[in-house]
């Protein structure tokens, strides 16, 4: 069971806040998250009592860093179930991402290769891999959905074949919510010496997440959108992918030995992808929102969510005036429009009694062939937030029309 | 004007009117017509401009594209407003809807129904929206002044 009014408690941002004079809800989560006091602390620690540069001192204060530092590592690799030298720090899922395409993706695709993707990824998913098929003379071809907008097995296994050399998606689509057969893709493409490249921006700070289990070659998530820091996330690899692969910057701390000949001796994986001084306050702030999220346990916030996002999709459903999108997701993502108004305009009419969700567009193959519409409104949640919550965004849904969305500009 | 600015339910109902009906909600493929194409990037409105100025007479105004009731609702009016007016007048008016947009004093008489957008600045992150075809639409006007 969660102690939902402890955790309330934890986040600043939770208690007394308000949006055009209303107690302010937050369902943006999947934009990003609310940070508890342990993350803001534990930022302002570094700054206040370990300010130094991390593997560079000789003194008793950069070793106590280094320790830290470390640390953060080994929680983070905990977290997903991976080895500490397969966690690589990034400024978020969209470097990590990128580090892949271009590292790996740049330097092993060759012409006539297939990079296999599907029609709802995040852009930072998919334009890194256009860039490097155009680089390569790789092709990006695109896994059909389903009816529903979803990325079933059968559809994977017609798209497979001897050229297909990697497979790049999410682990749950940002849009609309669905789990796509992670564990099985994996599977399907090793045996045809594939490799999958997963984002986990919208699943890792939701379920429990291992990668050993799930056999994925890569997997990049963002701290932000799990109660940590901006600027900060990882990329986890097979540490045989990361030793293969090239960095995308040389620099400081990258590198072990460097001549003046244009030798140049890089160091093993984690540490070759690290060139320049860390986001050490993001890093440490990203292990306290590790602990606090393991704290609280994976488990228990992905089975909160799941009774929360019933809630609120039971409650939609009964109202005439809303279309659902996505009434199964897997995720606590809910995407849906009031019928005949405009995305945005809904938004505004939410926004307008404290409420924040997000309207948004989406790429146009899969809102013209699954959803039928040129924009929706997303509301996702958080293990933070409540059933009270939930209710007053119901009514507010119920009495929501064209009257209603424009009334708030007067 | 000023009575009428007092009352919502009549403003909305102009809003509702133009997004329900868009005026000159067509392209023109027609010769003479310059275009411009404003998206922003803070929200969804992605739409085309069109009009055609002869000497300095706009004659036609028509725009098209993806967008929320506030914006296709300002453009639609701003179509119907400034067609037919000379490039000065169009310029008046567009400056006095800026003016009412931020707050500042302004000729209610210049702007007839767009009258209707004078509080939305109760909805900040949405004035973009209330302005994007008038800034086509001003943008237009300065590209043909520049090229004379």
């Amino acid at each position: 069971m969660i102690d939902i009014t402890g955790i309330r408690r934890d986040f600043p941002m939770l208690n007394h806040k308000q949006m055009q004079s209303h107690d302010l809800i937050y369902f943006d989560n999947g934009a990003t998250t609310f940070k508890p006091q342990a993350v803001i602390d534990a930022i302002t620690y570094y700054y206040t009592d370990l300010s130094c540069n991390a593997h560079r001192g000789d003194y008793e204060l950069a070793y106590r860093l280094d320790q830290a530092f470390e640390e953060a590592r080994a929680s983070a690799a905990a977290f997903i179930h991976a080895s500490e030298r397969e966690i690589v720090f990034t400024s978020g899922a969209s470097e990590g991402l990128n580090l892949v395409a271009q590292g790996y993706g740049r330097k092993f695709l060759r012409e006539g290769d297939i990079v296999l993707s599907t029609e709802a990824e995040h852009a930072s998913c998919i334009l890194p891999w256009m860039r490097a098929c155009e680089e390569t003379g790789a092709v990006l071809e695109y896994i059909p959905l389903d009816e529903q907008g979803r990325v079933g097995m059968e559809a994977v296994a017609e798209m497979m074949n001897e050229n297909v050399k990697v497979i790049v998606l999410a682990q749950i689509s940002n849009v609309l919510g669905y789990e796509a057969p992670i564990r099985e893709i994996c599977a399907l493409a090793h045996r045809y010496g594939a490799i999958v490249v997963v984002d986990g921006a919208q699943s890792v700070p939701h379920l429990p997440i291992d990668v050993t289990e799930l056999d994925c070659d890569f997997l990049a998530f963002s701290a932000h959108k799990m109660c940590g820091p901006t600027g900060i996330g990882v990329l986890y690899g097979k540490y045989a992918l990361l030793d293969a692969m090239d960095p995308l910057y040389l620099g400081g701390g990258s590198n072990a030995r460097f001549d003046m000949c244009g030798n140049i001796l890089l160091k093993q994986p984690p540490y070759k992808f690290e060139s320049g001084t860390a986001n050490i306050a993001g890093i440490l702030g990203m292990k306290a929102a590790i602990d606090y999220l393991s704290q609280i346990g994976m488990e228990q916030i992905h089975a909160y969510e799941q009774q929360l996002h019933r809630q609120m999709v039971d409650g939609l459903q009964r109202l005439d005036n809303i279309h659902i999108y996505n009434a199964d997701a897997d995720g606590a993502i809910v995407t849906f429009n009031v019928k005949d108004v405009f995305a945005q305009d809904a938004a505004t009419y939410f926004s307008a009694h404290g409420v924040a969700v997000r309207s948004g567009q989406h790429c146009a193959k899969l809102l013209s062939e699954k959803l039928n519409t040129s924009a929706t409104v997303r509301a996702s949640l958080y293990f933070y937030n409540d059933t009270q919550e939930i209710k007053r965004f119901l009514a507010l849904a119920a009495e929501a029309d064209m009257k209603t969305c424009l009334d708030v500009y007067f | 004007m000023s009575e009428l600015i007092h009352d919502p339910m009549i403003l909305r109902q102009i809003i509702m009117d133009h997004y329900e009906y868009p005026r000159n909600h067509e392209l023109s493929d027609e010769e003479g017509y310059v275009s411009k194409h404003m998206a922003s990037a803070s929200c969804i409105d992605d739409i085309y401009v069109q009009a055609k100025l002869k000497d300095d007479v706009i004659e036609d105004i028509r725009f098209d594209g993806v967008a929320c009731t506030i914006s296709t609702a300002s453009t639609s009016i701003m179509s119907e407003l400034l067609q037919g007016k000379t490039t000065s007048e169009a310029r008046k008016i567009i400056d006095a809807y800026y003016a009412m947009i931020n707050n500042e004093p302004y000729d209610d008489e210049l702007l007839q129904e767009a009258i209707a957008f004078h509080t939305v600045g109760k909805q900040a992150n949405r004035i973009k929206c209330a302005t994007i075809g008038w800034e086509a639409m001003k943008q237009i006007i300065e590209d043909g002044e520049a090229h004379e």
